[in-house]
């Protein structure tokens, strides 16, 4: 069986190398390189998309194309009366994949959930710093460390997860990137080798494809996993051809080199559109563009300035201008897909005259400030500077005097978290896991002034509704809880929320079966090429 | 000649220490860090980020973090990079090939084009043939290679359909990396159409790289060889009777060929500039590609050590054309 299993796997190669006419590859030109095939100690989505999409699973997972979760390799789960213990019973029968280089004796169990989380927790796990550098990013930013008081496994098939304090958004958590599910014994044979850094450069999962090679910068193949415990993919071959440039990207795509891409230019988007050979898929992003004042420096702590400068910017006119009508108008600080989105927010409507009334009567009088503009395009804001040009002419309207400021990207992301930040910066969000939590705490929280809370903005009231709503499981009510707070976010306006923006997805006619997904990660199981 | 050579080499060590202050120096002096990097819109909170610096040593006084870098580097030690955990000698010695490759392939479509190029020119100095060829090459020389290679794309591969877009080799062929220049390995590899592949997707970043060399060696030769036709010498080598052939091939170029070699040489270093953004087009796998990214990840080990090893590189290949000179001018060497 063995000597079997790795014939299967050689075969797969050999078909790529051969080229046989059967096998169906399906080229991705991705976006960049991935940093390793370990997950867990990466923030990057491009590093995700090659690494916990196709190689691996998770305890639960996303569901295709929403932000709502679904088992995965947990079968189900329970939720003690508390909300402190999560009790997971593990699906049976998951296979590990079998490579040249592991070839696995037992299927998943609960020695692989412990073995993934604890290395991750335990600063005297073997594998807590199997690499030089390494740091587990996710895991401490999701405060999974304070979180955790205890993994432990029932039996074989029963993980339980004791927790330090009800925490809603745990199981979105677990099926984040880094949650994914290592195998136990493959890292006990690395360990017995000497070889641990190889975790992160030949990964063995249970996921849909397994990995082949990776030709550093340039390509990464992998095979579909026959013995996927979610059925077998419709593709034999997944190529990812790392391809750095929108515009090349694009070339590739027509000329056939590739079948799929993301990213592409704001500018292309008409020509991929009139391309017969071509289709293009789009979703509403799970994201928020936005321009985050310094509620701690005067004129901008007082929220009446703030309102009225909302007034004075026409959304309208940004998103023809700089998402070419791509986006929607954002009214509120998380995106209208994901759930508690208030629907009846009423949006400060733009009026220069009334915001120029506003300001007077707050007393404010030649005002100049800066707008800070991201040197770096993202979904959420395409082009910063842009979008910085129009809000200053906006502005200029109601005699506030604007100057742009723009700096490198790294520079960029430090100078706008500190506390005394002159001026009022563009930034945005693409959600991690689907919950309001995620954008919310993350970006609004007074845990995140100094950090990603960029409008420096703690309003307890604020405050203590997002934290009431992290304890409570019952989604009804932390719905009302979270339409509550986006109640006050309005009042205060610690942001003007400018845009959720389309994510487009080009590809060849041929493909079919493609889901996007909100949270702009790209997973290619179930797709299918037509000939 | 001994003595040229001593010379040149002792010039090494003060150049050597100078690159690594200025490869530690540099990445250093950009604002922000790698962590910052790592966290992103996220950020990250201040206890947090002390225990990350921490981590990576970038708590200690600079001078003994570039002491550490120093010395790490006289044991063959060039660091560990911050983003993908490996070795960066690893990396580097896995993507140096293929820029090697194609710097290659552009050295000598530069110069077996240039040089002909650049002597025909001189030869028929003030001709439409000199004219058009020197309009061409000043439009060569000024021409952005972002711009170029993605011209270069549009038209042979998207238009005419010509040249594969980007890459190395067709993703249909597949085999171990056994010298790292593709063009070996895949006749190495033995299958059947992979060697045409390799060289079908060099041509594009070939011309876009080597372009701009190619402008310069035209133009040095061209003026070059103008003042040597002047010379009296050449005129003794006509009056005696020789063959226009003898006089230009053998007592002209020679002389001629002094400035150009140095010019190939300098353009060693422009080269490694121009295959930056050549790789970044072109998708090719090369440390220029590897380096920016590392730059703006600032990625520290990666930085100060490839800078570091693409110096190296440079003054070697410059100490090699110095040689040569000395080889092809007596003069240099007898002073």
């Amino acid at each position: 069986m063995k000597l079997m299993k790795t014939l299967l796997a050689a075969s797969a190669v050999i078909a790529l190398t051969a080229g046989a006419a059967q096998a169906k590859t399906l080229v991705y030109c991705s976006e960049g390189s991935p940093e390793g095939f370990d997950p867990a100690p990466y923030t990057a989505g491009t590093t995700f998309d090659a690494s916990s999409r196709p190689i691996y699973n998770r305890l639960v997972q996303f569901t295709k194309g929403a932000s709502t979760t679904e088992p995965g390799l947990a079968e189900s789960y329970e939720v003690s009366e508390d909300g402190l213990e999560y009790t997971f019973k593990l699906r049976q029968g998951v296979k590990f994949h079998t490579t040249d280089y592991f070839t696995p004796t037992r299927d998943f169990n609960a020695d692989d959930v412990l073995f993934s989380f604890e290395r991750q927790w335990k600063s005297d796990h073997p594998w807590y710093a199997y690499s030089t550098g390494i740091t587990w990013e996710y895991f401490n930013s999701m405060s999974m460390g304070d979180l955790l008081t205890s993994i432990e496994k029932v039996d074989d098939y029963t993980v339980k997860f004791t927790l330090s304090r009800p925490e809603a958004p745990f199981i979105a958590n677990l099926a984040m990137d880094f949650a994914s599910i290592l195998s136990a014994e493959y890292a006990a044979q690395l360990e017995a080798a000497g070889t641990l850094d190889m975790l992160n450069q030949q990964p063995i999962g249970t996921g849909p494809f397994q990995f082949v090679n990776y030709q550093q910068d340039a390509a990464i193949r992998y095979a579909s996993f026959d013995e996927y415990w979610n059925g077998v993919q419709p593709i034999d071959d997944l190529v990812f051809a790392i391809t750095t440039d929108p515009a090349v990207r694009l070339q590739k795509l027509q000329a056939g080199e590739c079948h799929i891409m993301p990213y592409p230019n704001p500018a292309d988007l008409e020509v991929i559109k009139a391309d017969p050979n071509l289709q293009m898929m789009e979703q509403e992003g799970l994201n928020i563009g936005f321009l985050a004042y310094n509620t701690q420096q005067a004129p901008f702590d007082n929220a009446a300035v703030r309102k009225a400068l909302n007034m004075a910017i026409d959304k309208q006119a940004i998103i023809d201008a700089v998402f070419e009508g791509n986006a929607e108008i954002a009214k509120n600080p998380i995106p209208p897909t994901m759930w508690s989105y208030d629907e009846a927010t009423v949006d400060d409507a733009y009026d220069p005259e009334a915001a120029k009334a506003a300001l007077a009567e707050a007393g404010v009088e030649n005002l100049s400030m800066k707008v800070w503009a991201m040197p770096v395009s993202r979904p959420y804001n395409p082009d910063a500077r842009r979008m910085a040009e129009l809000i200053q002419a906006d502005f200029a309207e109601v005699g506030v005097t604007v100057e742009i400021v723009s700096m490198e990207w790294a520079e960029y992301l430090e100078q706008s978290s500190q506390v005394d930040r002159d001026g009022a910066v563009l930034l945005g969000w693409t959600g991690d896991n689907g919950d309001p939590d995620n954008f919310l705490a993350v970006l609004l929280g007074c845990d995140a002034v100094g950090g990603a809370n960029r409008a420096q903005w703690c309003n307890e009231e604020f405050d203590a509704l997002v934290q009431e709503a992290k304890t409570i499981s019952d989604q009804a009510a932390r719905t009302e809880l979270y339409v509550k707070a986006q109640e006050v976010f309005k009042r205060e306006a610690p942001w003007a929320t400018i845009a959720h923006s389309l994510v487009f997805m080009p590809m060849s006619t041929k493909v079919t079966g493609y889901v996007m997904d909100p949270k702009g990660t790209h997973a290619f199981d179930g797709v299918d090429i037509t000939e | 000649m001994i003595r040229f050579l001593l010379n040149r080499l002792l010039l090494i060590i003060p150049t050597f220490i100078g690159i690594t202050i200025v490869a530690f120096a540099f990445v250093r002096v950009l604002p922000g860090d790698p962590i910052l990097m790592i966290a992103g819109e996220r950020s990250v909170s201040p206890e947090r980020y002390q225990a990350l610096l921490a981590q990576f040593g970038y708590d200690r006084p600079i001078w003994v973090q570039y002491w550490d870098y120093l010395s790490g580097i006289f044991q063959g030690d060039f660091g560990t990079s911050i983003s993908t955990k490996r070795p960066v000698i690893r990396d580097f010695l896995t993507l140096f090939p293929a820029t090697v490759e194609l710097a290659f392939c552009a050295t000598i479509f530069a110069v077996v084009l240039g040089i002909p190029a650049g002597i025909i020119a001189a030869v028929k100095r003030g001709t439409w043939f000199d004219q058009t060829l020197m309009g061409t090459a000043l439009v060569g020389y000024s021409m952005p290679i972002f711009w170029l290679g993605l011209l270069l794309i549009i038209f042979f591969s998207g238009y005419l359909g010509w040249t594969p877009v980007s890459g190395r080799i067709d993703l249909l062929y597949f085999f171990p990396a056994v010298t790292g220049f593709m063009t070996i390995d895949s006749l190495l590899s033995g299958q059947d159409g992979a060697f045409v592949s390799a060289l079908r997707h060099l041509i594009l970043p070939t011309i876009t790289l080597g372009t701009i060399p190619l402008a310069v060696i035209a133009r040095q030769t061209r003026s070059a060889m103008l003042e040597v036709l002047g010379d009296d010498y050449v005129r003794t080598a006509r009056a005696k009777g020789l063959s226009p052939g003898q006089v230009i091939g053998v007592h002209a170029l020679r002389n001629a060929l002094i400035p150009v070699v140095t010019t190939i040489g300098l353009q060693v270093g422009v080269m490694m500039a121009g295959a930056i953004l050549t790789e970044t087009i072109f998708s090719w796998p090369g440390i220029g590609k590897w380096m920016i990214d590392a730059i703006s990840r600032r990625d520290y080990p990666v930085v100060q050590a490839g800078l570091l090893l693409i110096a190296l590189i440079v003054m070697a290949v410059n100490l090699i054309v110095d040689v040569l000179y000395g080889l092809i001018n007596p003069r240099i060497r007898h002073n």
